[in-house]
């Protein structure tokens, strides 16, 4: 759109990779987040509230989403407690989903080939790194199901075509709670992620969005969110916040991804990373697949 | 022209007195351009919405100006270093390389230089961010120690090379990557590792898998076809809407549809379970596999087949088989020799329509194709939207286009394309 002088949106929901990208090449607003964002009710600037959320000078981040297992509670042999239970397919047989990508499923089988957690990325970088991933990945490879939408998962769980699988941990919440399915959650080894706004460079309502913008992150509306869907939000300010589902009244903090409890073990998606080697190891990976 | 015509010389003239033969190319000049007019609306939009950017989008293909624009200073000096040689590029290069890259970052076009580097060599992309971010500190030379402290791969020669090599306007390495194949530095065309190589096993499969599905959606759809031509009009009417009923369902909802039927715990597994032909452990795997796409696309393009089928069909006179058969030829004969070379205009027009379909398919086998039964339009999806590998996407797609094209004119020499008939 900006390649054309012609910029129809006003504001872009976007996964901060996303988001550090197009502002790497000028495509959205840079913005101060102090002045841009509403400080906390006790007067902590915003910039602080976030903290390392603002991972580019043009991402506001909403939500700390992450990916996770979910499992069918009456069909497992034994209920699983580690990530490293998806590779074990004599603990859990049966079939599991995971998703048609790298991202996500390369760290989580160099973590159950034994690599130390803080080492992941040495080793998947390395030379071989990608061999012995993909070689962890093939002890389950016949008997994986590989998604690309987040709805096929909780679909896949929910007709028990599969025990487990993998995907956003607020699909596997709306399953449970909402669809009232036998399914588990498994948190181990979530991996984080963060979604939220950017501003288009070129936008004609730019002080509408601010406006917009200011009111949508403040504190007290990202801890409503919650109410909905079981998505962290993004402001430290708001944690205590977080109350009740808007239709079920069940109490959302024990959902949070974020919530202590859930979050003994996680990663952080490295965004540099894979940055540049998403193409490399995509490719790597599909031509894996397709043996 | 209406007016009397008189004899001067040699030329006929009308009343005017201009020659008949202009006054005629004039009024036939004027039809023209009112016919023009009528059909310039029609043109200019196909003009704009279809031929402009297809030919856009396969430019895109060859197109590499990006290096050269960004860093238009160093890669002019790489033209006169040697690559071959074993030496770094000298100090005035690196000088020209900050100048670059300090003026890329002001205009936020250098990670875009990154990305493009980065199809070709991993970790390019974080290597001109990073640069881009450090560059700012470099106030005074000498700029060959401060960029290999701004980053190392500064330092390593095939950085260099990777940069020269690529400061082209145009290039082939996206041609080259769509057949797994890569050029070295030096000229030299190599394949691509083995456990990297993937799409030319794509293009093979997707052409595979759509002679399967044509072959399958022609065995279907001939007998519905022969059905509907020969049936009174009242019955083969109501037949019409049960072949076109599922042409006006979404197609989402139709692919989901065979999930819900072909899968593990799908209602197909149910019955054959039920009905003690397999046991429960063992539950054939119909979906998720070629198996999957053939049966899901089989179904989508069924319709594309049985319509030109039954248009040509029913222009079949009915004597011409009843004129066999009293002559004395044994049913079959009469069909096979008489009725079967009438519709092969329709199995014509039926099997390109269904094979260029299938060959650019895209979602059914993204849902239901499991690994093994996704098309290379799969790939081109993902290069146009999800790694934002323009080029590569582009070179898959004119590859494609030309084996469709080579398809078509090898039709036309075996058949004729002017024996085609779609309705």
């Amino acid at each position: 759109m900006n390649e054309v002088g012609k910029v129809t949106w006003d504001l872009v929901d976007a996964v901060a990779s996303d988001a550090m990208r197009l502002c790497d090449e000028g495509l959205a607003l840079p913005i101060n987040a102090d002045k841009d964002l509403a400080p906390a009710p006790d007067g902590t600037p915003a910039s602080k509230d976030f903290g390392d959320l603002l991972v580019s000078e043009c991402f506001i981040p909403q939500i700390v989403y992450s990916t996770t297992f979910g499992y069918r509670t009456d069909k497992v042999k034994s209920k699983p407690t580690s990530v490293c239970d998806v590779f074990d397919l004599e603990k859990v047989p049966g079939k599991r989903s995971l998703e048609k990508k790298p991202i996500n499923n390369f760290e989580w089988a160099l973590l159950c080939d034994g690599v130390a957690p803080d080492k992941i990325y040495d080793v998947m970088g390395a030379k071989g790194g990608v061999e012995r991933a993909l070689k962890k990945l093939g002890t389950i490879k016949d008997q994986v199901i590989w998604w690309t939408k987040g709805a096929q998962t909780p679909q896949l769980l929910a007709d028990g075509e599969v025990v487990m699988g993998s995907t956003y941990n607020g699909r596997l919440f709306s399953v449970i709670e909402e669809e009232k399915q036998p399914i588990g959650m498994l948190w181990d080894w979530q991996v984080f992620d963060l979604d939220g706004w950017i501003i288009p460079k070129g936008t004609k309502n730019l002080d509408a969005v601010k406006k917009f913008v200011r009111f949508a992150t403040d504190t007290q509306r990202l801890a409503d969110q919650a109410k909905f869907i079981s998505y962290g939000p993004a402001r430290k300010s708001s944690a205590p916040m977080v109350g009740k589902h808007a239709k079920l009244g069940i109490d959302m903090k024990p959902h949070m991804p974020t919530d202590p409890k859930n979050a003994k073990n996680t990663l952080l998606f490295n965004y540099e990373f894979w940055a540049d080697h998403q193409d490399d190891f995509t490719e790597r990976f599909e031509a894996w697949l397709a043996k | 022209m209406a007016g009397a015509t008189q004899q001067n010389g040699d030329v006929l003239v009308t009343a005017d007195g201009t020659p008949l033969r202009i006054s005629l190319a004039r009024a036939l000049r004027r039809q023209k351009i009112r016919a023009l007019f009528l059909v310039a609306p029609l043109f200019l939009f196909i003009v704009i919405t279809f031929f402009v950017p297809i030919v856009d989008m396969l430019f895109r293909s060859v197109e590499n100006s990006i290096v050269s624009e960004v860093l238009p200073k160093s890669t002019k000096l790489l033209v006169e270093w040697d690559a071959n040689g074993n030496a770094l590029p000298p100090e005035a290069v690196f000088a020209a390389m900050v100048e670059d890259i300090r003026e890329g970052r002001k205009n936020r076009t250098i990670t875009r230089v990154g990305q493009r580097l980065n199809y070709e060599t991993p970790g390019m992309s974080s290597l001109f961010r990073s640069s881009g971010r450090k560059v700012k500190r470099i106030k005074s030379g000498p700029y060959k120690s401060a960029l290999l402290k701004a980053n190392k791969k500064w330092g390593d020669i095939e950085t260099w090379k990777l940069i020269k090599q690529f400061s082209t306007n145009y290039t082939s390495g996206y041609f080259l990557a769509a057949v797994d194949a890569k050029k070295k530095p030096d000229g030299e065309i190599v394949r691509v590792d083995e456990d990297a190589r993937i799409y030319i096993e794509l293009f093979k499969r997707t052409l595979k898998l759509s002679i399967i599905i044509t072959m399958m959606t022609l065995i279907l759809g001939f007998p519905i076809a022969y059905l509907m031509a020969i049936l009174p009009t009242r019955t083969s009417n109501l037949l019409l809407i049960f072949v076109l009923l599922p042409f006006w369902t979404s197609l989402l909802v139709r692919t989901t549809a065979w999930i819900a039927l072909l899968q593990q715990q799908g209602v197909i597994n149910e019955f054959l379970v039920f009905a003690g032909i397999v046991h429960t452990d063992s539950r054939p795997q119909m979906i998720h596999n070629q198996f999957g796409s053939i049966v899901a696309m089989t179904h989508i393009l069924l319709p594309f087949m049985v319509l030109p089928l039954f248009s040509v069909m029913k222009t079949i006179p009915k004597s011409y088989v009843r004129a066999a058969v009293s002559l004395g030829a044994h049913p079959w004969l009469a069909f096979w020799k008489v009725y079967f070379p009438n519709t092969v205009p329709g199995i014509g027009a039926g099997a390109i329509l269904v094979f260029i379909l299938a060959i650019g398919y895209y979602i059914t086998p993204e849902l239901v194709g499991g690994t093994e039964g996704t098309f290379i339009s799969n790939r081109i999806a993902y290069h146009i939207s999800g790694s934002l590998n323009w080029g590569l996407g582009a070179a898959l797609g004119v590859i494609l286009l030309g084996i469709v094209i080579a398809l078509y004119l090898l039709y036309d020499k075996i058949v004729g394309i002017d024996n085609m008939k779609l309705g």
